[in-house]
């Protein structure tokens, strides 16, 4: 019998609680499942309005800003995104996507242009009324030659951008069934326009839940409940103060010591003590983050899929997981897409097998093969420890990797994409065709395997513009299956958010496309 | 008094040669780090694309040296410029800070400056005692240890165990004084171990050094108590090592404090510049530096000043 079967069986026997369930599943890694087998209904309960939240995050900086463009990390998404502004659309605790401030929406069967109608009686924390303008302005402040919004590849489709009556209408140059999915990206907030087609970013109002009062970037953000709120049920809080821990041991003290409600990103060495806590809780999902080490796929030797794949069966997953994440995560497929994604399809997983890779290797006359990876924390937490791990286990493969430990100070400029070989994240994204031409369709910005493969490239346009969910289903998981055994990139392992929480705070069940609900616990959670 | 301007005049044109000197190095150290504002705030999110646009935006097209003289320019009229990053007022973005860490300072000097001098006329006064030996270990110790592992053991015993102090201090403009006081109480305690040891062994030292003179011998033979010698005949003459320590000390609680900062999540200057430099924000990590090497060059001159006055022979050197 399987942990998960046997915590299932107790809890049908009324022998163990909730709690003890969760802290029974937690303590033997399988959080995620236990949050997945009570699906919402264990958790309902009638939301209570009031209580001033304090949270922190480990990430901000002094640097921030109100402009959504620059939003990089955490802090600003839980700030921005979460408490202060709407998208047009919203993918909610289930994963589904809905309508936030589009009403709702249709497309022609070409998926080529898209209306949106704009949701009527909204207004701003300033009192101005929601129009089509502000939504065309807050979508062209990512467009256009000055624009430095990681969002600008995701809207570059868009042809033309209109209003027609309350409706705004997209026309792409090529089909995208995902469009919707896509504005409900954190960086695509709506703001009020200032008239001359820019938009009022500075001021930080906008229309979600709560309202900025101060703002000291990098330290603290005082919000106060939007008493006109137009989503009904939702943001309970009265007030919430943001503030922005790094260290993550002094996060937990504030939480042990009630200084903060809820934190992110628990120290995955010492959760299980925190765990004995009883006045902790311990919240964890399985999202679409995923952890990578891509290959430059137009450099010798990984122009080579013998050794790609010689690699891919090189390192054991399972062991990664156990000793980098702790138990707090699950293994990887060599594909990006998670099962929290649209049109996941399982397949079946790869396992460590260093006699395959050596039979690879010599298939792909590459016998001892010697790589350099390069790795830093910058990375992912626990980057340069998984690939002295990888080392390892390649070793028994015949094949020789030397770590190069690089500097975290300007990873991403200089190591990510131009060395041939290092280790990288994903936040992942809610659907397949969104993750993929992000990262891996020929000639895109972040393509980081500068893979190009020309039947998955066609397959990729071929399933965006197609609208029949069972056809799209099979495109989708053949290119899984073309990433997996002919990408570019190794993905061991998906890691968990892991965070925790005073027990006082209650929610429903919780959203895996962020970390906090979604980014949206200052919405959906409230105080028992 | 003659002699005393003339030298604060020289030291104070001197400081600005040494200002102008550590805005230079500074520049060009954080010019010569790799990748610049865009790529750090951008992130794994930089495509060639935005960040030219980015580039574009700030200004960062300019050859560097024609930069550093327009912030030169600005500066010279007292204009500290703009944050590249938040295009905040950086005087605005720094006063806050830096009245945080004066606050931090002042309330850490209040508690260790008289704490350290007392001990060390004490140790002087019970020398190779109990006391002293004891006084010893235990500044020696608290000096050793690292500050952040100082701080974590206050919070564990303070703030986790007892729950008397808070584990955060958590302060903003608005908060009262004297709350202000409560919540500052472990940082300060912790700024206060790691600095007595250095000023309680000079102090120690300098009186124990003035101890072995034939005017100290010759008060002793007229009959005088112990402390009496030391209180009313050693310390002035020792005051000028030990202000000059103090000065030092006084500085560092100023600079050298970001390790507490960011145990008790503080929000000081020392923070605010370890943002900056990740950021590549050059202009706030220029104000951040001026301000720092001001306090070492202001304090320093005080406790020269301070010296010379405790001490005429200065004033008139052969």
């Amino acid at each position: 019998m399987t942990t998960r079967d046997e915590l299932s069986l107790l809890r049908s026997m009324g022998q163990i609680d909730r709690r003890g369930l969760i802290k029974g599943a937690a303590a033997l890694g399988a959080v995620g499942a236990a949050e997945r087998m009570f699906g919402g209904s264990a958790f309902a309960a009638t939301p209570k309005k009031g209580g001033a939240l304090k949270v922190a995050i480990g990430a901000g900086s002094t640097s921030d800003t109100f402009d959504p463009a620059t939003f990089t990390d955490s802090y600003m998404q839980f700030v921005g995104f979460g408490c202060m502004r709407n998208c047009l659309t919203e993918i909610d605790n289930s994963g589904k996507l809905v309508g936030e401030l589009a009403e709702s929406w249709n497309a022609t069967p070409d998926a080529k242009t898209w209306t949106f109608k704009i949701r009527k009686g909204v207004t701003f924390h300033n009192g101005k009324a929601l129009t089509t303008e502000d939504v065309i302005d807050s979508i062209n402040h990512h467009r256009g030659p000055d624009s430095k919004s990681p969002a600008k590849p995701l809207l570059a489709p868009i042809t033309t951008l209109k209003a027609d009556g309350d409706s705004v209408v997209m026309t792409l140059e090529s089909g995208n069934a995902d469009l919707p999915y896509l504005l409900s990206d954190y960086h695509i907030a709506i703001m009020p326009s200032k008239g001359d087609g820019t938009v009022d970013w500075q001021s930080g109002t906008g229309t979600g839940g709560y309202v900025v009062k101060k703002f000291e970037p990098g330290v603290r953000a005082y919000l106060e409940r939007n008493p006109s709120y137009w989503k009904s049920g939702r943001a309970h809080f009265d007030s919430i103060e943001v503030l922005s821990i790094v260290d993550v041991a002094a996060r937990t003290n504030a939480l042990t010591t009630g200084e903060i409600h809820l934190m992110d990103r628990c120290d995955l060495k010492t959760v299980h003590l925190l765990q004995r806590n009883k006045k902790v809780n311990i919240f964890e999902v399985t999202g679409s983050q995923h952890y990578t080490f891509p290959m430059i796929t137009t450099q010798a030797p990984f122009d080579n899929n013998d050794v790609r794949m010689a690699l891919k069966l090189a390192v054991d997953r399972e062991e990664m997981v156990k000793k980098v994440l702790r138990g707090h995560g699950m293994v990887g497929n060599d594909t990006p897409i998670a099962p929290s994604t649209s049109f996941y399809v399982e397949l079946e997983q790869r396992a460590y097998d260093p006699e395959k890779a050596k039979f690879h290797l010599k298939k792909g006359g590459a016998e001892g093969l010697t790589i350099d990876l390069s790795a830093a924390d910058a990375a992912f937490a626990g980057a340069v420890d998984a690939a002295v791990l990888y080392k390892e286990h390649a070793a028994k493969a015949g094949i020789t990797i030397n770590v190069v430990r690089e500097p975290n100070d300007g990873y991403w400029s200089n190591v990510w994409m131009k060395k041939p070989w290092g280790a990288c994240y994903w936040g992942g994204r809610p659907t397949a065709d969104w993750m993929f031409s992000t990262a891996y369709e020929a000639g895109v910005a972040w393509n980081d395997t500068f893979w190009d493969n020309k039947k998955f490239n066609q397959l990729l346009v071929a399933a965006r513009v197609e609208l029949d969910e069972a056809k799209r289903t099979e495109l989708y998981k053949d290119m899984q299956l073309i990433v997996r055994d002919e990408g570019g990139v190794v993905v061991p392992m998906f890691a968990n958010y892991v965070g925790a929480s005073s027990d006082d705070l209650t929610h429903d069940k919780m959203a895996g496309n962020w970390d906090l609900d979604g980014m949206k616990a200052s919405e959906r959670w409230w105080f028992a | 008094m003659g002699p005393i301007l003339k030298m604060v005049a020289q030291r104070l044109a001197l400081g600005l040669l040494t200002l102008f000197i550590v805005s230079l190095i500074i520049f060009l150290s954080v010019e010569m780090l790799p990748g610049d504002i865009t790529e750090a705030i951008l992130g794994q999110g930089a495509t060639p694309e935005t960040v030219a646009a980015f580039r574009r935006e700030l200004g960062l097209d300019v050859p560097a040296h024609l930069r550093y003289l327009a912030w030169l320019g600005d500066i010279a009229q007292g204009d500290l410029g703009r944050s590249l990053a938040s295009k905040r007022d950086i005087a605005e973005l720094i006063g806050g800070r830096l009245m945080n860490t004066l606050f931090l300072a002042s309330f850490a000097a209040i508690i260790a400056v008289p704490l350290a001098v007392t001990l060390g006329l004490l140790a002087a006064l019970y020398r190779n005692s109990w006391f002293d030996r004891g006084i010893n270990l235990v500044t020696l110790s608290s000096i050793s240890f690292p500050e952040f592992f100082i701080a974590y053991a206050l919070i564990f015993l303070f703030a986790v165990q007892w729950d008397w102090f808070p584990s955060i201090v958590n302060v903003n403009s608005d908060t009262p004084f004297w709350e202000r006081v409560y919540r500052c109480i472990l940082p300060a305690v912790t700024l206060t171990m790691v600095t007595t040891a250095h000023m309680m062994r000079m102090t120690r030292a300098a009186i124990i050094n003035l101890m072995a003179s034939p005017y100290i011998e010759m008060a002793s033979l007229k009959g005088l108590t112990r402390s009496r010698i030391i209180v009313r005949h050693a310390l002035p003459n020792a005051l000028s090592p030990i202000i000059n320590v103090i000065a030092i000390n006084l500085a560092y609680l100023v600079v050298g404090v970001v390790l507490v900062e960011v145990v008790f999540v503080y929000p000081g200057l020392g923070q605010l510049m370890i943002d900056s430099v990740s950021k590549r924000d050059i202009p706030v990590v220029q104000a951040a530096c001026l301000i720092f090497a001001v306090t070492y060059i202001l304090l320093n001159l005080l406790a020269d000043i301070l010296s010379i006055l405790s001490n005429p022979r200065l004033l008139h050197p052969r």
